[in-house]
């Protein structure tokens, strides 16, 4: 099977600061990668760079995705193209209404795939269903975006606008930090929910405990900007017993 | 980011989307002013002798005015003898008398603004008194409103209809030495709207003028007058939009609000003349005096202003607050893009016990635009236990406009309570990113955020407004950010 992203060799530089060296990975239709590693590491850096956030200076390297050049395309094509950036602290946009915003996000997608615009009546129909399965109440739809989410209402709205988006290609970057237990809970059934063998799944995160509920197919370990090591869901196992030292330590 | 700057640099580049020029035959007096040109405004008018007379003071008294500079704007001197101070569309023998004989092409324009009079006023259930240059040439829903005994008519008429109604409240609220473009509007108004609702009455319907600025030369000068009689309600809405032009045009207006006991007013404006091209040519001079007084008992005027438009802003619709526990409001959105200057706010002078006044002011700076906030809250020794609470957010975008607040605070009573807050920001790169990331267009999202952040006054305009207000905003901001 072809991959759907691969990354080739990815150095990344931030204000002059070497963040991500010769990074190289691929991702299958399918499956689902979990990237693991300490503080600094780059998995944040990576996971902004795929969708195209401003402010980093990509010095060698490729990312195709779906046979796409994705460096060349502005953060909103790769959005519609079908790959999603969850983010770690989304910002709040005060006056702008989440049914608002995400409306007009799952249409900018539709438009660009030759689909037409959905009205606001099925628009509440599908987006309502996905509220269930996120444990979200219906005023939440009227009110400002982020405006005044806890940590975890505020990672529950980035799965819900995955779910209603589709996404290809989902990255997560840290959406376990901050939840309890039962918010994980509620955040893993959703991310499980769009596993298909059409999509695949990037979970950032530190701590092995996501992977408990949204089982890895593979598990990478960042370290200082390169995948120091990869392997299946034992490996997070493994990094959980003996920390990201013996790791680290491997490859210095 | 600097990638960002040039994108957003390339859509604000984008043209005025209201420019075309309608030709029409326009009877049109010579440029200049003196005491003659008066008395001809007067005379084609058909007015009784006190108002001849009335403008005629205000004229000797403007003679004797300086153009004031105290505003934070820079205006290029303005040749007052150069200005043609009377232009009406052609009437057919005593003017149209239905939408039939309005000149067909009069009414395509009104088309092109999205403004289809005969439609879209019944379908909204909106009259509207359509003021195109100097004459009213349409007016419909005459007959609900007469019913009610709402009287809502070009103000021409209503000097002849209603002389005695024009004598008591003309000049009552601003007086005709009022301000140096006041009392040039004084002197040669040619036209506006005119209403008065009747004790009790809840006008049955917003009632609603587009103004549209047409013939070369011609500063336009209208007179607004709205009266509302013990316990009645009236909304009244504003929109205008001007074809592109390469001069400047002058436009003075002056609007006067009265409320008497119990009375409610709430006016609405959507500001969108041609602001000037991206360089700073041309556009609209902006000038107006509004003021209104709750002369009444819990009387209550409410402004709300989108001003999107003109190359200059200078307006500050304000409330005198006479009447005892009588309030007054003022919600306001401006932006500048380009070349534009905004110096606008509002004033509440608090004279009444118990009065209270609510401003929220949102300002937008994009491009070289200048935005500049200028209130004055006044409590008298005779407000006892006024309130005001102010709030005033300033957005920017990209480096090189600027904004400017000037809260004036003018306490005389110690048991007033006035409460100021304000706030100045950019929109976010996190912001942005974040919609980008959802892919929304760097266009949408800007509107989208901005929108937002105007939310608390859109949310007071009339539905129908609140649409083409945020539609204008995305015009006149396309891009934007920093």
């Amino acid at each position: 099977m072809t991959a759907m992203l691969n990354i080739n060799n990815l150095s990344v530089t931030v204000d002059g600061k070497q963040i991500l060296k010769g990074l190289n990975l691929v991702v299958r239709a399918g499956e689902v990668h979990a990237i693991m590693g300490p503080n600094g590491s780059g998995k944040s850096t990576l996971a902004h760079v795929l969708a195209g956030r401003p402010g980093y200076e990509i010095t060698s390297g490729s990312v195709s995705f779906e046979g796409l050049d994705l460096l060349k395309l502005a953060p909103e094509e790769r959005a519609r193209a079908g790959v999603f950036l969850g983010f770690q602290y989304p910002v709040e946009i005060p006056g702008v209404n989440n049914v608002y915003l995400l409306k007009a996000a799952l249409n900018a997608a539709r438009k660009q795939h030759g689909l037409q615009e959905v009205d606001a009546f099925e628009f509440l129909t599908l987006v309502r269903d996905k509220m269930k399965l996120m444990h979200i109440e219906d005023s939440f739809l009227s009110r400002g975006v982020n405006e005044g989410f806890s940590g975890g209402e505020k990672k529950r709205n980035e799965i819900l606008q995955m779910l209603v988006l589709e996404p290809k290609l989902a990255i997560l970057d840290e959406t376990d930090s901050g939840l309890d237990i039962d918010a994980l809970k509620v955040v893993a059934a959703g991310v499980n929910s769009l596993r298909s063998p059409a999509r695949a799944c990037v979970l950032v995160t530190h701590y092995q405990r996501l992977l408990e509920y949204v089982v890895p197919d593979f598990v990478h370990v960042l370290v200082r900007g390169r995948i120091a090591r990869s392997g299946d869901r034992t490996l997070a196992l493994e990094l959980e017993r003996r920390g990201y030292e013996w790791v680290a330590g491997e490859a210095a | 980011m600097s990638e960002n700057a040039k994108q957003l640099e390339s859509l604000i580049g984008r043209g005025y989307q209201h420019g075309f020029v309608t030709e029409i035959d326009s009877d049109t007096v010579p440029p200049g002013l003196d005491e003659d040109v008066v008395r001809l405004i007067s005379r084609k008018k058909q007015e009784p002798a006190f108002l001849t007379e009335w403008r005629l003071k205000a004229l000797r008294h403007w003679l004797t005015m300086k153009e004031p500079h105290w505003a934070h704007v820079k205006i290029a001197p303005i040749d007052y003898q150069a200005i043609s101070y009377y232009s009406a569309p052609r009437a057919k023998k005593d003017g149209p008398k239905s939408l039939a004989e309005v000149d067909p092409k009069l009414l395509a324009t009104y088309e092109k603004l999205g403004v289809p009079l005969h439609e879209r006023a019944r379908l909204a259930g909106v009259a509207v008194d359509a003021v195109f240059d100097s004459v009213s040439v349409a007016t419909t829903f005459k007959d609900r409103l007469a019913a009610a005994g709402v009287i809502f008519c070009p103000f021409s008429e209503a000097v002849r209809s209603h002389p005695h109604l024009i004598e008591q409240y003309l000049g009552s609220v601003v007086p005709p030495s009022d301000n140096f473009f006041a009392t040039l509007n004084s002197a040669v108004f040619t036209d506006g709207s005119f209403v008065y609702v009747p004790k009790g009455v809840r006008c049955p319907m917003e009632l609603s003028t587009y103004f549209r600025i047409n013939a070369m030369n011609t500063g336009q000068f209208e007179r607004t007058l709205i009266i509302a009689d013990v316990g009645s309600y009236v909304s009244y809405l504003e929109g205008c939009s001007a074809p592109q032009r390469d001069e400047n045009q002058l436009h003075a207006a002056v609007v006067e609000l009265i409320a008497l006991d119990d009375a409610y007013i709430k006016y609405s404006t959507v500001q969108n003349w041609y602001p000037g091209d991206a360089n700073g040519v041309g556009g609209i001079y902006n000038f107006v005096t509004k003021r209104g007084e709750c002369r009444g008992r819990k009387a209550h005027i409410s402004w709300t202003q989108v001003e999107t438009g003109s190359a200059i802003t200078w307006k500050y619709p304000s409330c005198v607050l006479r009447g005892e526990g009588s309030i007054g409001e003022f919600y306001s959105v401006a932006t500048v893009n380009n070349h534009q200057q905004a110096d606008t706010g509002t004033k509440m002078i608090h004279i009444g016990k118990d009065t209270r006044s609510t401003i929220v002011s949102k300002g937008i700076s994009a491009g070289h635009g200048q935005n500049t906030y200028r209130g004055l809250v006044k409590i008298l020794p005779s407000a006892h236990g006024a309130r005001n609470f102010t709030q005033c957010d300033s957005l920017l975008m990209g480096g090189q406009c600027g904004a400017h607040t000037f809260p004036y605070v003018e306490v005389k009573n110690p048991t007033a309570t006035v409460e100021h807050e304000a706030s100045t920001s950019k929109i976010s790169e996190d912001q942005l990113f974040y919609c980008l990331a959802r892919g929304i267009s760097q266009e949408d999202a800007v509107n989208m955020i901005v929108s937002g952040f105007c939310k608390s006054v859109f949310k007071e305009l009339p539905m129908e407004f609140a649409v083409e207000a945020q539609a204008l905003l995305a015009v006149s901001l396309e891009g934007a950010v920093g």
